[in-house]
């Protein structure tokens, strides 16, 4: 196999020289493969000096995640190898040939640093400023903005004149702007400002920040007082801009918080809530379901993008059935006993901690769907993840769903009835033994879904159900017990609550801060936002 | 009831059984003892450490044992509850009567042994890194020092990255605490502006970073190159890095380098999002020697599991034990003050191709690593210095650079002498 992919290669060498052009390309990328990183560094800037259009597949290939370089040692050839689903896809750097490659052959990876990553990124970034693709160039401006260097100010220039799309022209600009600002002319100094002035990104106003910079005489830093005089009002300007988009950013942060405790606690809303179950293993339920992502996720290895859908179904059968196996098997014997309940449940809680620790002590990786990674960005100073939108629709849907079970079914008529009044629904001919187990089971399949969509922004391992138990508990006493409105408006409270404190207090303080307000809340209003009222209430 | 009391009898009588079998056979083996959370938060991490000891007993046992004894593992677990390691101190030497102990990994759970082996006699091998400002007579420190990890770290960041300012994040308890007020100082020093220094900390086990990670990056782009030194524990990490991955903060733009982060962890992670982020540790797994590779297939084939990683802390643990399986042959004896003083000058190889001596300030010289996360979990080490000996109290915090610790030299016998007033400072410093 060997002898057959050489003869190959040689024959793709012999017609490459033959052909007589492009030889300097063959000699320089060969040279990648040895030396220190700062040679590299060397070779990556020969490399895109060069006139070929194998040079882009290289250096993408340095940088992108799942591709590299690598050197075969047995037939010393360079290849692109991409890893996709557990399977090798290779082709030869200088033929574009493609080769085949197994977890034997011996390959050596190129290595690249931080340095080295920059650099290429860079490189691709002016390769790519001719790109036909609107939002290739778009991610080219965006990376040259990123450290300006003023040997390539003709080519930016020449683009943005070139530019047709407002977006990447506007970068653009902006990434003129950044070079231009630390020249010597005048004028450019001052369209420079003109342009940072518009932006509300970040780093444009950190520019402007550094340009308005007073001694303690109240002179300007900078040499020329015109340009940081500019430079300061449109600082200013700015400024009312940035603090508006950080207050509805933080605003939104709260939001995203309160889905999550939303999520977390909606479970425990109807074991705590509607039940009166003290569930400390509830939790661990939250794990399940976590772990049901990553075993979906290890089974089925090529259907990652899938994996969460699946998750969803499976974890709620799997921490639904959990649920229903502890009522039957514990909680019903302690009814009405809710010391006893609460010693029982944390012992459960207990035991499958450690039951899952035995399995592995670790955390388990579950990875993110492409889908889900990344960010949506209003501008520069407003952005939220991905899958922070995502978790604050999914948690909406399940309490939606959840109010309709309780309201519209026949599953969720029976539930209310056994809670409210047992003795007249037996008469009535509900076996309410049946109705707890499942009341207990859906809180607790609940519980796994939550499991699925925090695997996605936290950790998972044995612990990871400590870590909600309180904050579940606080959201469904503060908002009220038994009642899912107030379960609603008591996870975004705390959300907002916790955000607004962060920046000012510090996360530790804020913590403590929301807690201690709680427990102030609790001493006047007893039963929550949203006491239920009636003649059941006081059982 | 009368059921529960028969029980009861029963399992005790069996544990005296136990317990009888036990000493007939305690005569003539050297016990060692394995101080390590097996159960509770902390077993996540300490696991590992007590099958790494098992590991090496056994290793030892193969090669015909200690001055012709065998040797014999006792475990215990402290189930991650500090004043349980105090009490399981004290059972360890009175009741099991070890002759060492390889144990602990926070620094509440050391400080929580401290009195109870100091008073006892004991001798214990700390395997993690710290925040140092201590130096007890009865304890080995085989980790880091700051000077070891943090401040290398550091110095990575300024000369290659050239990076200018600095986060400084940490979880809120003692190790982020004192490490940070002590880089603070040391980069105070080399000249960067208090205003380019931001020093934050979260609760332990933080889950929500959105806001931080924010004004991470809002703190970044002052337009001069920022990097995050995070002492960020345990399971705060995987949110941490996620939201980072996922806000669009590459190692490209703003590096992390962790001091707590290795390979067991990255092993709980999906680490392609995190490429290129650095941690410095005195091991990685991917370093290359004739000795590593024998340790990792060692390791693979004890625990057998082909895809169970090692870390620095297991190093350090392999380094205490050999050092002390030395020091007990030069010794001809396992008593604690004999093995103490035949400790000192001790030369041991370590996994990196270096040698680490055991210093009389009860730490050893290691080398400092920085590696780049890779996306296989394993590290790429980018730079490696040569052996650094260990600092106890560091030169960067003005009340801490007069204190030298040397427990060899007679006329000083001191873990925190102070060289201003020539006295022994009577208490240790406790670090704030």
């Amino acid at each position: 196999m060997n002898k057959c992919i050489k003869f190959v290669l040689c024959l793709c060498l012999g017609v490459v020289t033959a052909l007589g052009h492009a030889s300097q390309f063959e000699e320089t990328v060969f040279s990648l493969s040895e030396g220190s990183y700062s040679q590299k560094a060397k070779v990556i800037e020969a490399l895109a000096d060069i006139q070929d259009e194998r040079v882009l597949p290289v250096l993408k290939a340095l940088i992108e995640p799942g591709f590299g370089v690598f050197l075969d040692e047995t037939t010393s050839q360079l290849l692109i190898v991409e890893k996709k689903n557990d399977a090798l896809i290779a082709s030869n750097v200088i033929s574009g040939g493609d080769v085949v490659v197994t977890e034997e052959t011996p390959l050596k990876k190129v290595k690249v640093n931080n340095r080295l990553r920059r650099l290429a990124r860079a490189k691709i970034a002016v390769i790519q400023l001719q790109s036909p693709d609107s939002s290739v160039r778009y991610e080219s401006a965006k990376n040259l903005s990123k450290k300006p260097d003023k040997n390539l100010r003709d080519v930016i220039a020449e683009a943005h004149i070139a530019e047709k799309t407002s977006k990447v022209k506007r970068t653009l600009a902006l990434a003129l702007a950044f070079i231009d600002i630390h020249s010597s002319d005048q004028t450019l100094r001052f369209n420079a400002v003109e342009v940072l002035g518009t932006s509300v990104e970040p780093k444009a106003v950190g520019v402007l920040t550094r340009l308005a910079e007073k001694n303690d005489q109240g002179e300007y830093l900078d040499d020329d007082p015109i340009v940081a005089e500019l430079a300061e009002k449109k600082l200013k300007s700015v400024q009312s801009k940035v603090s508006f988009f950080k207050f509805s950013e933080n605003a939104l942060y709260g939001i995203s918080l309160g889905s999550i405790l939303l999520l977390a606690a909606i479970g425990l809303a109807i074991t705590f809530g509607v039940m009166g179950v003290i569930n400390m293993a509830h939790g661990e339920m939250i794990m399940l379901g976590a772990y049901t992502t990553f075993f979906i996720q290890l089974l089925f290895p090529s259907l990652v993008d899938w994996s969460l859908l699946i998750a969803i179904p499976t974890a709620f059968l799997v921490s639904g059935c959990a649920g229903v196996l502890i009522e039957r098997l514990v909680i019903r014997h302690l009814y009405g006993r809710p010391l006893d309940t609460l010693l029982a449940t944390f012992g459960i809680s207990l035991i499958l901690q450690q039951a899952v620790r035995t399995y592995r002590s670790n955390n388990v990786p579950v990875v993110t769907p492409d889908w889900l990674s990344g960010f949506w960005s209003a501008n520069g100073a407003m952005s939220i993840t991905y899958n922070r939108i995502y978790i604050l629709i999914f948690s909406l849907i399940v309490l939606a769903m959840l109010a309709l079970i309780l309201k519209k079914t026949m599953m969720g008529l029976q539930m209310r009835a056994v809670t409210q009044n047992r003795p007249m629904a037996n008469s009535m001919g509900i076996r309410s033994g049946w109705v707890d187990a499942l009341t207990f089971g859906l809180g607790s399949g609940i519980a796994g879904i939550a499991g699925v969509a925090l695997s996605q922004i936290t950790n998972v391992g044995p612990n990871m159900g400590q870590a909600y138990i309180i904050d579940s508990f606080m959201v469904v006493v503060f908002g009220g017990v038994g009642n899912l409105l107030g379960t609603f408006f008591g996870a975004m409270s705390l959300g907002l609550a916790n955000k607004f404190l962060e920046p000012y207090s510090g996360a530790v303080v804020g913590k403590i801060i929301v807690l201690v307000f709680i427990i102030l809340f609790i001493q006047w209003r007893p039963r929550g936002l949203f006491a239920l009222k009636g003649r059941f209430v006081d059982d | 009831m009368k059921k529960l009391i028969r029980k009861t009898g029963l399992i005790l009588g069996a544990a005296a059984l136990t317990l009888g079998a036990y000493t007939a056979q305690a005569a003539d083996t050297i016990k060692v003892g394995v101080l390590h959370s097996l159960s509770g938060t902390m077993a996540i991490s300490e696991t590992t450490l007590k099958d790494t000891v098992l590991m090496m007993v056994d290793e030892q046992n193969k090669k015909g044992g200690l001055l012709g004894k065998k040797l014999e593992a006792v475990v215990v677990d402290p189930a991650s509850n500090w004043p349980l390691f105090a009490e399981k101190t004290k059972e360890l030497i009175e009741q099991k009567d070890v002759d060492v102990i390889f144990g602990c990994w926070t620094s509440v759970s050391r400080k929580s042994v401290l009195p109870v082996i100091e008073e006892l006699n004991g001798l214990l091998f700390y395997p993690v890194q710290y925040e140092g400002e201590e130096s007890s007579k009865n304890v080995f420190y085989t980790g880091a020092a700051p000077n070891q990890q943090a401040i290398p770290a550091v110095d990575y960041l300024m000369e290659e990255e050239g990076v200018e300012r600095w986060v400084l994040e940490g979880t809120d308890y003692v190790y982020p605490q004192t490490t940070n007020k002590i880089l603070k100082s040391y980069l105070l020093s080399k000249g960067v502006k208090e205003k380019d220094i931001s020093i934050n900390y979260t609760p332990f086990g933080h889950a929500d970073w959105s806001t931080r990670v924010s004004e991470i990056k809002a703190f970044g782009s002052a337009g001069k190159k920022t990097a995050v030194v995070s002492t960020v524990n345990g399971d705060a990490n995987v949110p941490f890095y996620k939201e980072l991955g996922n806000q669009g903060v590459t190692a490209e733009d703003i590096p992390v380098v962790a001091f707590s982060v290795g390979e067991e962890e990255l092993s709980g992670f999906d680490t392609a999002p995190l490429v290129g982020h650095l941690a410095a540790w005195n091991y990685f797994q991917s370093a290359e020697s004739e000795a590593n590779d024998e340790f990792i297939a060692k390791w693979k084939k004890f625990i057998g599991d082909d895809k169970r990683v090692t870390n620095d802390p297991m190093e350090a643990t392999y380094i205490g034990f050999t050092a002390w399986t030395k020091a007990v042959e030069k010794a001809g004896t396992t008593d604690v003050d004999k093995v103490r003083s035949a400790m000192y000058g001790i030369k041991v190889p370590n996994l990196t191709g270096g040698i680490a001596e055991v210093l009389p300030n009860h730490h050893f010289t290691k080398p400092v690593l920085i590696g780049e996360i890779q996306e296989d979990g394993q590290f790429d080490i980018v730079s490696q210095t040569k052996e650094v000996p260990g600092d106890a109290w560091t030169d960067f915090l003005p009340e801490s650079a007069k204190l030298v610790s040397d427990w060899q030299n007679p006329k000083i016998a001191c873990g925190n002498y102070n060289t201003a007033t020539k006295t022994c400072g009577g208490e240790t410093e406790e670090a704030e």
